[in-house]
């Protein structure tokens, strides 16, 4: 780098870029924040959406799914495993797991009782109508 | 210049005779710190080798560590081991470069064992009782924060963490506020605070699915693209002061601008993971431009290593570090740049979002640029806090010799991975008749073996770095 440009014109970049960026951030996050109501499904977060969120996240499900594609890669994407599958397809299978079969991956037991899975499908239903662009591609997620 | 007065050169001989002192005694803390960090690694890696089994043996250990906890185990001593790394080297290097002893040694000392207890109680937590009996017994439902990826921690260790950052950061910040200040310090003191600053947001958790995706990634993507870019950038810096002998105002300037373009590109580009999580189609457009750019501040980082150590004023006699210092910046810009350009336009990332292709990028980004600057960190400090400038040559040529192990089998996984994803990608969302999950993962099951043996491989390699800690011999390297 030539003599002229100097460290402190460095440290300026540094500092105008960071904030300047920073405050683009938060504008585009205001942004969003105002265009969330439509897209993100709200309308239909109910009680038993909440609780159900609460048993997604207390069984640790993100450790193997993925949901709208975060999460772990070992097991299928349940951001639309409603429409894949539907309620009673996912309450059957969530308690008929494991299924022993050898060398095949395996879903643990988590005990749940009837209204735990009405909840954790009630969950799944309000999620797979976020609006994702149309993501994922297919069915198959 | 200060580096010549780092450490009492001392005549060639063996080990024992080699009495280096540390510039300021209380950078002794950072030893433990250094030693842990290297224990929780192959904590890590254990666990990665269980995960990468049950990848094609599904029942493999099951039912006692199913999957989702090997995973919770593996990402989150990954988490833990590189802050044990960021603190021991806050520890190291603030001191130094402030030219006084730290403000509290005996403070860090107690936040050492509380951060390892804490951290060892929750991975015994996460391994010895069901998720949801270990959401019960710490009370997640007054605050829930549990059971998000890499945030798995219950609340209560959450706050644990708050509290050590806070000892940290509160001992370092003395430390520099009565001290020299210089750039390095200032930038790794930035980067840190953001670190803590940033986590808070960990602690909420809205039902709302969108919002808690949206803020989750302040702390996750504000991390590894944010903040933590500046304190790699800091601890590179100071390695390179040290062994280089190049002036101190270039390299400074490099830093000032390496971190100005990570914060300029990494900020917006938080947006490459709006695109499908119920947010604007707007991301999409900001989202793919500036996390385009993303690799610009990494490749900076290989240019600026490779430049100093060819424009070195000495011959520092720790090959190794030199030689992690231009790995780190060789495997940061393959793994975080290369990799993540790959898939981060839109269009694409349409196709390989949440696939085996993000797995491969996520491995080769982590050791290349954080595993690899704190091992460049511990690998330039650890001869020092033993008491000599640098290992003998035989202990050099072992860790060396880890160096490729590991890097080279990180290359493969890599690539491994990447195969797998591409298949992945081409029979599960391409073509008029998409294939199943599980029948999918079945047809790539070749690669994920391939990834599994080069994983044993880095084990090897973790194994021979260990080793080098305990190989005696010269104390100084042949020139």
């Amino acid at each position: 780098m030539s003599a002229s440009f100097t460290k402190s014109t460095a440290r300026n970049i540094f500092y105008g870029g960071a904030v300047f960026f920073f405050l683009l951030f938060l504008a585009l996050t205001f942004d969003t924040t105002q265009a969330l109501p439509k897209r993100d499904n709200r309308a239909n977060l109910t009680e038993q959406v909440a609780r159900g969120k609460n048993i997604w996240e207390t069984r640790n499900c993100i450790g193997c799914h993925t949901l709208l594609g975060e999460g772990a890669y070992f097991a299928p994407e349940l951001g639309n495993v409603y429409q894949r599958r539907g309620p009673e397809f996912i309450k059957a299978w969530i308690k008929g797991q494991p299924t022993g079969a050898p060398g095949r991956r395996q879903m643990p037991q988590f005990h749940l009782n009837d209204g735990e899975l009405e909840d954790l499908v009630a969950f799944l239903k309000y999620a797979s109508e976020i609006d994702t662009n149309h993501w994922p591609p297919n069915i198959e997620g | 210049m200060t580096t010549a007065a780092t450490a009492t050169l001392v005549p060639p001989g063996d080990d024992a005779s080699a009495n280096v002192q540390l510039k300021y005694r209380s950078q002794a803390v950072a030893k433990p710190y250094f030693i842990a960090a290297i224990g929780l690694f192959v904590g890590q890696i254990i666990f990665g080798l269980v995960m990468g089994l049950q990848y094609v043996i599904g029942d493999f250990l099951f039912p006692e560590i199913p999957f989702n906890v090997a995973r919770m185990v593996h990402t989150n001593l990954l988490i833990v081991w590189l802050l044990f790394g960021f603190m021991g080297a806050g520890y190291y290097l603030i001191p130094e470069e402030a030219e006084r002893e730290l403000h509290s040694p005996k403070l860090a000392l107690v936040a050492f064992w509380v951060f390892l207890i804490a951290g060892a109680l929750t991975i015994v937590g996460y391994l010895a009782v069901p998720y949801a009996t270990l959401a019960r017994l710490t009370g997640n439902d007054i605050l829930p924060t549990m059971g998000r990826e890499f945030l798995e921690q219950p609340t209560i260790t959450k706050v644990g963490i708050v509290v050590v950052a806070l000892t940290f950061l509160y001992n370092l910040s003395l430390t520099v506020l009565k001290g020299r200040k210089t750039t390095i310090s200032l930038v790794m003191m930035l980067g840190l605070w953001g670190l803590a600053i940033f986590f808070l947001f960990s602690f909420y958790n809205p039902t709302n699915l969108v919002l808690d995706k949206y803020y989750w990634w302040w702390v996750v993507h504000l991390w590894v693209e944010g903040v933590w870019e500046l304190i790699m950038g800091a601890m590179l810096a100071f390695v390179l002061v040290k062994v280089t002998g190049v002036d101190r105002e270039v390299i400074e300037k490099w830093l000032y601008l390496i971190i100005a373009m990570t914060l300029i590109t990494g900020i917006i580009g938080t947006g490459h993971h709006y695109f499908w999580i119920g947010t604007p189609a707007y991301w999409q457009v900001w989202g793919s431009v500036f996390s385009a750019l993303e690799p610009v501040p990494f490749f900076m980082m290989t240019m600026f290593a490779f430049n100093m150590v060819n424009r070195r004023r000495r011959d520092h006699p720790n090959k190794a570090a030199v030689l992690w210092a231009l790995g780190t910046g060789v495997m940061a810009f393959l793994g975080a740049g290369v990799w993540g350009f790959l898939h981060t336009l839109a269009p694409v990332n349409y196709l390989t979002h949440g696939t085996q292709i993000t797995a491969s990028h996520g491995h080769m980004a982590f050791y290349g640029a954080y595993a690899m600057v704190v091992i460049t960190m511990i690998s330039y400090a650890m001869p020092l806090l033993r008491g000599r400038e640098a290992n003998g040559n035989r202990a050099q040529v072992v860790e060396m010799w880890s160096f490729w192990l590991m890097t080279v089998s990180m290359v493969f996984i890599t690539l491994f991975l990447t195969a797998a994803g591409i298949l992945q990608v081409w029979m599960q969302r391409m073509g008029d008749s998409p294939l199943p999950f599980m029948v999918a993962q079945e047809k790539i099951a070749f690669f994920y073996w391939l990834r599994e043996a080069a994983g044993v491989v880095f084990f090897i390699g973790l194994v021979l770095y260990i080793v080098s800690f305990f190989v005696t011999g010269k104390s100084r390297a042949p020139r």
